[in-house]
Formats: C-alpha cells, sequence, structure tokens
C-alpha cells in the first residue's frame, strides 16, 4: 500500500471501508504533512482539532455501516468558501477577524457525504490572480521546482494555488478551490494535479465570498479524475438559495469513466495556436491529440474565430461586476474598519487599507466601466461579445463532442520574477477563460513535463451540463499520460 | 481615449477608496494599460447581438414571497466592528 499521504480519494475510500486503517489516522497523516510542508504556505487556516473530531465521527459512520461517499477523507477548503465558525479571509486584510455563521452549500454538502476538514487554504486576494501572489497571507510556493534552478521558487498559479499546491504537496488528499476565469484549473495545470471547473450553476454559489457572479464556480482539485468525478457528485445540485443554480438531475459521474472514446469526435481549435503558446506546450497538446486518435476518438479541426476576444471581454466582466459586489466591505457590518472623521471618511480610509493593489485597479477599472457614459461602450459591449463568444461554441458542439486544449501557455513561473505588466498577467488565463464566459464544463489534466521537469496540463472543455463526457476524455487522458511524477518538495520527499 | 489623474480621482470617489496622490499617477498608468487592451472590443462587429448576463439557460427563479428566518440578530451582529445594542454603529451622518 502507498502511504497514506500518497493515496487517491478513491483508494483510501477502499481502505477506509476494509478496515485497513482509520479515518482518523488518514487525517493524522495529513496533518503531519501540513506541518511539514507549512513553508509553501498553503494554508492560511489549520482546523486541526475540528479534522480529528469529524474524522473520529467518520470512523463511528464506517463501523456503523453508513458511510456515505467521500467518508472520512481530509481535504483542503479554499479560504473563499465561508465555513461556519471558522475564519474566513478570502486572503483579504478587510476581512480581518470575520468568522461566518452559516456553512456554505458546497462545503455542507461535501461534510454531508462523510468529508473531512482540514484547513482553509490561501489564494489570491478575493480570488483575483493567477499566481497567488496577491494574498494578503503571502505567497504561496509550488511544491515542484525547476531541474536547471533548484534553488528557486516558483508560483503556485491562481487563484486557487494554496488548494492545488496542497493536494500536489500532499497535506490535502484533495481540495475545493473556486473557478472565475481559470482559477481552479490553471493553478492544478501548474501543480501536476487535477482540476474541474463544472458548467456554470451545478454548484451552489451560495456561501461562497463573490468575485464575479456570472462567471464564478466552485470545483473539484484532486490527485486523479476518478477522484475529480467522486467529489463532483457530493458537490453538485440544485440549491434554493441561489437561484442561478440549476435544478440539474446530477448523473452517477464515476459510472461514466468507462475508458471508451471510440466514435467521439473531439475539436481542436485553430485559434488556439496562439502568439506565447511555448513550443513545447504545443508539442504536448499535439502529442495528447494522438493519445485520444489511438483510443479511438475522431479529431475534426474547429474555428473559434472570437478567442482572442475573450481575455478582454473578462477583464471588463469580471471587473464590473467585482466592483459591484465588492461594495459590500465598508467597515460597517464586518471585518477591518479604519476609522474617519466621517462616514464618507470611514468608508474610504477602510477600503484603502483593506483591499490590496491587484483588488483596487479591477473595483477601479469595474467602476469606470459601468459608469455614466462609458456604460455601453464598455460593459454592454463586452456582453455583446460575450453572447459571440458563446455562440462560437455552441456552433462547434454541434460538430464535436468535446474540444482538447493546453490548459496553460506555459509552465510555472518564479516567485520573484512575476511578468510586471498586470495585462501580461492576465494572458496566463487565455485557454481556460472562455470556458467562463460560455458557461461550459471543463478538466485540466496532468499530461507530461516541461524540458525544466515542470508539469503541464491538457484541458477537455465539453458541452453545457456534459462533465460526464469531460471526464470520461479526461481519464483517457491520465491513463495515456501515465504522469506519476511527484513534486520534489511533496511531504514525505519525492516518491 | 486616455484617462487623467483627475478621472482616477473620481473613480476612486465613486467607488469609496481613499488614493494617497502618488498613487493616482500610478493608477492613472496602470488603468490605461488595461483600458487600453480592452480597446480592441471595439473592432468586433456585434451587430444586434444581445447582451449575455445569465448563461444558465434558465430564467432566475422568484422564490415565495414569505419571512423564512429572523431572530437572529446575534448572528447576523456578530462580526460587526463596532456593534451598539441590536444596531451596526457608525460615525455621525447628522449633525
Amino acid at each position: 500500500m502507498d502511504k497514506l499521504t500518497d493515496l487517491s480519494l478513491t483508494a483510501a475510500r477502499r481502505h477506509l471501508a476494509a478496515g485497513d486503517f482509520t479515518a482518523v489516522e488518514l487525517t493524522e497523516a495529513h496533518l503531519a504533512a501540513i506541518q511539514e510542508t507549512a513553508g509553501l504556505n498553503a494554508y492560511i487556516t489549520v482546523t486541526a482539532d475540528a479534522a480529528l473530531a469529524m474524522a473520529a465521527a467518520a470512523d463511528q459512520r464506517e463501523a456503523a455501516g453508513n458511510a456515505p461517499a467521500m467518508n472520512g477523507l481530509p481535504i483542503g477548503v479554499k479560504d473563499l468558501f465561508c465555513t461556519n465558525g471558522v475564519a474566513t479571509t478570502a486572503a483579504s486584510h478587510i476581512l480581518d477577524g470575520f468568522v461566518p455563521t452559516y456553512e456554505s452549500t458546497v462545503s455542507q454538502q461535501l461534510w454531508d457525504h462523510g468529508a473531512v476538514m482540514l484547513g482553509k487554504t490561501n489564494l489570491d486576494e478575493f480570488a483575483m490572480g493567477s499566481s497567488n501572489l496577491s494574498s494578503y497571507y503571502g505567497a504561496v510556493e509550488n511544491p515542484w521546482r525547476r531541474t536547471d534552478k533548484p534553488e528557486e521558487k516558483l508560483v503556485p498559479g491562481g487563484s486557487s494555488g494554496g488548494s492545488a499546491a496542497a493536494v500536489a504537496a500532499g497535506s490535502a488528499m484533495a481540495s475545493i478551490g473556486t473557478d472565475t476565469g481559470g482559477s481552479v484549473r490553471q493553478p492544478a495545470a501548474l501543480n501536476g494535479v487535477v482540476g474541474l471547473k463544472p458548467t456554470y450553476g451545478r454548484c451552489s454559489r451560495w456561501g461562497i465570498i463573490a468575485f464575479a457572479s456570472s462567471l464564478d464556480q466552485a470545483g473539484p482539485i484532486t490527485q486523479t479524475v476518478a477522484d475529480a468525478a467522486l467529489m463532483l457528485g457530493c458537490m453538485a445540485g440544485h440549491d434554493a438559495k441561489d437561484s442561478t443554480s440549476a435544478a440539474q438531475p446530477v448523473p452517477d459521474f464515476s459510472a461514466a469513466l468507462s475508458g471508451d472514446i471510440r466514435g467521439l469526435k473531439i475539436g481542436i481549435p485553430t485559434e488556439y495556436r496562439v502568439a506565447g503558446l511555448s513550443a513545447e506546450v504545443e508539442k504536448l497538446w499535439n502529442t495528447g491529440i494522438d493519445w485520444l486518435t489511438s483510443a479511438g476518438a475522431e479529431v475534426v479541426d474547429i474555428s473559434l474565430p472570437l478567442t482572442s476576444y475573450a481575455l478582454p471581454t473578462y477583464y471588463i466582466i469580471a471587473p464590473a461586476e467585482a466592483s459591484s459586489n465588492l461594495a459590500r466591505y465598508d467597515g460597517v457590518r464586518y471585518g477591518l474598519r479604519v476609522d474617519g472623521d466621517s462616514l464618507e471618511e470611514m468608508y474610504e480610509n477602510t477600503r484603502a487599507a483593506g483591499f490590496g493593489d491587484e483588488v483596487q485597479r479591477r473595483i477601479l477599472v469595474g467602476t469606470y466601466v459601468l459608469s455614466a457614459g462609458y456604460y455601453d461602450a464598455y460593459y454592454r459591449k463586452a456582453q455583446r461579445v460575450r453572447q459571440l463568444i458563446r455562440n462560437d461554441f455552441i456552433d462547434a458542439f454541434k460538430g464535436v463532442d468535446a474540444i482538447l486544449t493546453p490548459t496553460t501557455p506555459s509552465a510555472a513561473f518564479g516567485i520573484d520574477s512575476p511578468p510586471l505588466d498586470p495585462v501580461e498577467m492576465y494572458l496566463l488565463d487565455i485557454f481556460t477563460v472562455t470556458l467562463n464566459l460560455a458557461g461550459l464544463p471543463g478538466i485540466s489534466v496532468p499530461a507530461g513535463l516541461s524540458q525544466h521537469g515542470l508539469p503541464l496540463g491538457l484541458q477537455v472543455i465539453g458541452r453545457p451540463w456534459d462533465e460526464a463526457t469531460v471526464l470520461r476524455v479526461g481519464e483517457v487522458l491520465e491513463t495515456a499520460a501515465g504522469f506519476s511524477h511527484r513534486a520534489g518538495q511533496r511531504a514525505g520527499g519525492k516518491r | 481615449m486616455s484617462l487623467d489623474k483627475a478621472t482616477v480621482s473620481h473613480i476612486a470617489k465613486l467607488a469609496r477608496i481613499k488614493l494617497a496622490d502618488d498613487r493616482q499617477d500610478v493608477l492613472a498608468d496602470e488603468l490605461n494599460s488595461i483600458l487600453g487592451w480592452v480597446e480592441q472590443l471595439s473592432a468586433v462587429d456585434t451587430g444586434d447581438t444581445p447582451p449575455l448576463a445569465n448563461v444558465t439557460g434558465h430564467d432566475l427563479p422568484e422564490r415565495e414571497d414569505v419571512v423564512n428566518d429572523g431572530d437572529i440578530a446575534a448572528r447576523v451582529l456578530a462580526n460587526a466592528p463596532d456593534p451598539i445594542d441590536a444596531f451596526f454603529a457608525v460615525p455621525k451622518v447628522i449633525e
């Protein structure tokens, strides 16, 4: 048997059911891994006592023969999900001291399915970023290092950087993140783990601190595709508390993993061969096409003509929605308050001290594009282009069952050498952001290593509500890739 | 088009964020870089395409207009920086 911190969720469930070890032992092993890898800064809050209590309760359920699907499996929770009685920060100074008195629907469903919370994982402030560098609680270190510069610390991607780094480091069996423009899939790719963004509306947004409400969606970050299928089944479903959550039946995602993709049509979008796509990523993409062809799928070239406009569209819509959502942080009802001589000045002082640079930048962009005289030129225009981007996908899916692309244009960069220009940083999400605009499901699967030994991912995109096909194709890629590499800074050392 | 410092100051006022004078210059440059980049959308012919705000494919439902919770003042106030009795307190607004 593998070490406890090297097991997948599905393998650990079998062992727990067989009585090979207890949920308390499994949780203790992960709490020890959190301590061992504390230098990565993947967690903002560790809830060790609560985790052990949840694990003990899971062992009782196991003994009583009524273990739900994720009974006893310890996971990390992005610190954007409100957790009852546990500090929730959004990695922002402005939420200092905030302890929710309620639990997000998605995390509650995971606890109802028996999962154990290890703690709250680090992120970019309010999930705004692609590097985890904007966290008030400090950067997260990617547990991977370049083979040619083993001393250089790398970013884990973002915004769910702590969630992805924890899974790659063995300090969580899996985790939940949120994906507004790629924030689950991009860090998953850069950490060599699996990240799934469900269809918009598949998982309830209730209790998740809002960034851009028409784009935000929760998703699992796991070690295997089968684990992602297991977790999604526990997270998904209609919730009356989120009016955008869909009354769609939740299929048995695990049952969809047949390994059989014969006859499936897989689209390859020409426009994704963009400038900035590194040669090794393009090569990996071609390898992925070969894997799917060998498995019996038919590969079809498709066109998504509006692709290059997706990021500028996103960088109008997301800041606009953020400027509205973040208006609530004003020092009155929760979090930080910085006094002023008047109510107005108290608001301004609080928000100046409480929000970091990137969040302020996006609030200001959002305020501008929604302001009188600019609303039509920017915001309304972006919403029209968004419709056209969605139409591109609807047209493409008339001829294909799924789409294969790289997840990111390149591998992780150094913590001390990030892109200096905000726009250059935004380009990291070029392949992921289109799905959020169109509301589509997608998965990133680790598929290979860069020439410098860093993980790279491939992304599978599906029709709305067709996570089953996304997972099935994702598992075929996973099997073909046989990605068994482990991060050098993983708990217990490299396997 | 280009944002000047006065416009940045005006937006910051609308957004209720106090900006130091030197930050306004830096932000004017950064916002101009971002807005210059998103400007490329004007090249897209959107014709009479309707704006897309809802990708769910369903109309957003309204819930029953009923009271379904209450008596949770303590929970509502639990995180207030400066609660007084059952109220959120703020600096005096009326002289």
